[in-house]
């Protein structure tokens, strides 16, 4: 198949950026999205052009590396899908795809459709965790789970932090992030005694991110290549209000 | 090249409170002096970080990633090895020893096999003390299942993402040690020499991957824990950036590389579609669990699986090994396949392919119990190949997964360069010739969580603390030579692309190295890999500049460093005149076609000592002693 890509091109973060238009002939359907962007590449390199830079790693979405908004979505048109699970058979003969990176005030670009995404990691410094230190931990047994709430919480727990949820979201709101990890150890035992800080210290991070706000889009659950439900949003407010009252107790 | 494994004296299991208890300690408020850097942050390295720094360390972490939350121990699927026994089927740590040693092929230490059973058990406490959300019954208990090699249910898992619940356990204790200021992360760095002053590891040289400089870091002590070599194959399960360039440059500065030819071929993996192809993908060995592996019994057969009867079915697995049937281990699991392919059974249109079949699985406990076992291996497997698993079986094939060969280490994890510790996939301690499912997680976080942070401190309690910094004329040195290679890298500005070399090294390793070695095909590649080499080096075209994000720059290091590796790598396959593991040479097979060892002449690790530039690297041998369990023919019939 022949396809015609618009891609964003930006040297690095003090340049401006512009769409660049270029031609992907002879693309076999079985190729995902990231092999016909090597191919182009590799033909870039041939005809002393800079390839295209973008983010990946694992390609079998579990990583969450890649970051391309394919014709305006965060991972393309496909459901419950990363950029590197996205095959072209999903694309028709002819078609043009407009490639950009992750836009976001808090996903600064670095080059091309590369982005920082350290915003994510220091969320998770301010509370993403229970703290145990190495050795301290009682008989694996002692602590029991339902099944269900087990369930609930790995269903939260699956987040790639991929940043499609802030992509996707017209705020930029991190606000499914951050729900899938203050619920993912909220509805578990080892998670109560922080649970308080936790909420309010990573919501604070969030906000001080540059993060939007949450308006009820559900864009962040439509783009979640692991599906992550908005109902952990819910959650998430709920754990927030119980804790910021309990704070000015 | 001296090889003293120190391993304690006295009984099996009391070694591992021996070390302990001899080991030398440093004073907790000394322990802030001392600095420790810690390359990679998988499983093996987010937990020593994470740990050192809860010790009081001061911790420096770096990673090629932009976040160390996506190193490949995030792509594990199926599950991680304690002997708790809770199923009451007959565990012990004796029996995960016993099953890891046998499962090795009787080539790794016992010493360092059993602490890891003994480990085992505090792996699995302490993650769920950090909230992973590990599988559950009904009652609230832990779920176990099973695994290759093991006639025991001893395999913990979450869903089919058990690496990434492991690792995210890691990462944040990790992110909170960040936090707290205890662990200063370099993210998007890449480690591109090992610093040694006075023969100990000082430090590492490393780029920045955004802005192209290049600078130095100065440490007590250097920990590797990048990973393993599989890419040198180029198509593999592992991630586009898994490299060997820490551990290759470490050998180069005088570290001993064991075993290089103990790499893992995986028997269920998505089998290759085309040129294009850029990485293969794994399906969990749990699948096993349920999943029947078959052929069919005629050749060439080109009719859809479901149009083939019962009768023609070969289920070639549960034939030869009745006991063990489709949980048979991997190295046997993947050659039983080539053998069913190789006769012209294979199928797909290139005939490289067998089924894995869940029909049965499905009409014993309907869709639903399938669906929330493996939905999301089956989810992933509709996506690749656009066919659907629940209705019509899998097609798999074996591919490069994991390698067991990496630097040597002593039982303490410290290689042969004084000061540098290797951790999980990149030492080559505890797995000898073939790996047994799910016991990566569990060397990885005991390596990271409970080994290092025992055996370091006898190290550094011999030190002063913060002797040497970055200031040292051995830290301009290596700046210059990094430096330096990556202009020449730049300066070529040859015809080939950077993937065009590695495809063809990869062809070259598998075709001639991969799942059947022979002294013909291991000479072929000694003498095409120094071609490839030479080529790239006046023909390689890399695109781009020094200074900024360079894609392609990164990657030309990487293969640089394959395309000397390989060459060792080959040379160990072609001195290991026998057929163990994953190592399989076709001189040394029984008579049904089973790997024969040579205990005679091969029971030891192989350790190759770097002589310089253009030079034969020279062959040393670790023996290996077998006080505890009887050195047998492997059988899971």
């Amino acid at each position: 198949m022949n396809l015609v890509l618009h891609v964003w091109r930006q040297k690095n973060n003090s340049e401006k950026g512009k769409m660049v238009r270029y031609e992907a002939q002879d693309i076999n359907p079985h190729m995902s999205f990231l092999e016909m962007l090597d191919v182009v590449n590799e033909r870039l390199i041939q005809k002393g052009e800079d390839p295209v830079a973008f983010d990946h790693d694992c390609r079998e979405g579990i990583c969450g590396a890649c970051s391309l908004t394919i014709n305006g979505r965060p991972h393309g048109p496909e459901r419950g899908t990363t950029v590197c699970q996205l095959h072209m058979r999903h694309f028709k003969d002819g078609e043009e795809i407009y490639i950009e990176p992750w836009r976001a005030k808090a996903f600064p670009v670095i080059k091309d459709l590369v982005v920082a995404r350290q915003a994510f990691d220091r969320i998770i410094q301010s509370g993403g965790f229970v703290s145990v230190k190495t050795g301290s931990a009682q008989d694996a047994n002692t602590i029991l789970i339902g099944k269900d709430t087990a369930d609930k919480a790995m269903d939260a727990a699956a987040c790639i932090g991929c940043g499609a949820c802030v992509a996707a979201c017209p705020n930029a709101s991190a606000m499914l992030f951050v729900a899938a990890k203050v619920s993912h150890l909220a509805l578990m035992p080892q998670g109560q005694v922080e649970k308080q800080k936790r909420v309010l210290n990573m919501v604070r991070t969030m906000d001080n991110e540059n993060f939007g706000n949450c308006t009820n889009h559900y864009e962040c659950e439509a783009a979640c290549p692991k599906e992550i439900s908005v109902d952990f949003i819910a959650q998430m407010n709920r754990e927030y209000l119980h804790a910021s009252i309990n704070e000015k107790r | 090249m001296k090889l003293d494994a120190r391993i304690p004296a006295g009984p099996l299991a009391e070694k591992w409170d021996k070390r302990r208890f001899d080991a030398k300690l440093v004073n907790p408020a000394n322990k802030r002096k001392y600095k420790i850097i810690v390359v990679g942050t998988g499983l093996a390295g987010a937990s020593a970080a994470a740990t050192l720094a809860e010790q009081g360390f001061a911790v420096e972490s770096f990673c090629y990633q932009d976040s160390p939350r996506r190193a490949h121990s995030i792509a594990a699927q199926g599950g991680i090895n304690a002997a708790k026994n809770y199923p009451n089927d007959g565990d012990s740590v004796q029996r995960l020893f016993y099953d890891t040693v046998k499962g090795g092929d009787f080539r790794s230490r016992e010493a360092n096999v059993y602490r890891l059973a003994q480990i085992s058990s505090s792996i699995i406490d302490q993650c769920v003390a950090q909230g992973v959300p590990f599988a559950r019954e009904y009652a609230g208990y832990l779920d176990n299942r099973s695994f290759g090699g093991a006639q025991v249910s001893r395999t913990f898992y979450a869903r089919g993402q058990t690496g990434q619940q492991l690792l995210l356990g890691a990462y944040q204790a990790l992110e909170r040690q960040i936090g707290l200021g205890t662990v200063k992360m370099f993210p998007r760095t890449e480690m591109l020499d090992l610093v040694l002053v006075d023969g100990a590891a000082k430090g590492i040289t490393v780029r920045d991957m955004v802005t192209g400089q290049i600078s130095s870091y100065a440490g007590d002590a250097v920990v590797l824990a990048t990973g393993g070599y599989g890419n040198v194959f180029y198509l593999s399960t592992n991630a586009k950036g898994c490299n060997a360039t820490a551990i290759w440059r470490a050998y180069k500065k005088g570290a001993g590389f064991a075993n290089p030819c103990y790499t893992q071929i995986h028997p269920t993996c998505i089998p290759v579609s085309g040129d294009y192809q850029s990485k293969l993908t794994l399906m969990s060995e749990s699948l096993r669990n349920d999943g029947r592996v078959w052929a069919s019994k005629l050749k060439n057969d080109k009719r859809p699986p479901e149009a083939i009867p019962e009768a023609e079915r070969d289920y070639f697995l549960e034939r030869k090994y009745p006991s063990y049937g489709n949980l048979a281990p991997r190295d046997i699991s993947s050659r039983a396949a080539k053998e069913a392919c190789d006769d012209g059974r294979g199928a797909g249109e290139a005939g490289l392919g067998v089924y894995l079949d869940f029909a049965d699985a499905i009409k014993r406990l309907g869709e639903k119990t399938i669906r929330e076992k493996y939905g999301n291996l089956f989810h992933m497997y509709a996506k690749i190949t656009g066919e659907d698993p629940y209705k019509s079986p899998m097609r798999i094939y074996p591919a490069v997964h994991y390698t067991m060969g990496g630097l040597w280490v002593d039982y303490d994890l410290m290689s042969t360069v004084p000061g540098l510790f290797v951790l999980g996939e990149a030492n080559f301690s505890d797995h000898g010739a073939n790996r047994l499912g799910a016991s990566a997680l569990m060397q990885g976080l005991a390596d990271g969580y409970f080994i290092l942070p025992a055996t370091i401190a006898d190290y550094l309690a011999r030190l002063k603390p913060g002797a040497v910094k970055t200031d040292h004329a051995e830290f301009r040195k290596a700046e210059t030579q990094t430096g330096d290679l990556v202009k020449k890298m730049l300066s070529i500005n040859g015809k080939r692309t950077v993937d065009d070399f590695h495809r063809e090294l990869g062809k070259i390793m598998w075709n001639d190295c991969g799942m059947a070695r022979s002294e013909a095909s291991l000479k072929h590649a000694l003498q095409k890999i120094p071609e490839i080499r030479a080529e790239f080096w006046k023909n390689v075209k890399v695109a781009g500049a020094n200074e900024e994000l360079n894609q392609s720059l990164e990657k030309a290091g990487r293969v640089a460093d394959f395309l000397e590796f390989g060459e060792l790598l080959v040379r160990d396959a072609l001195e290991r005149r026998e057929s163990c593991g994953g190592h399989f040479r076709v001189e040394y097979q029984t008579e049904e076609g089973e790997a024969r060892r040579d205990d005679e002449n091969f029971c030891h690790s192989a350790v190759w000592e770097y002589q310089g530039e253009g030079k034969t690297p020279v062959r040393h041998q670790e023996p290996l002693i077998y006080e505890n369990v009887h050195l047998a023919a492997r059988s899971y019939k």
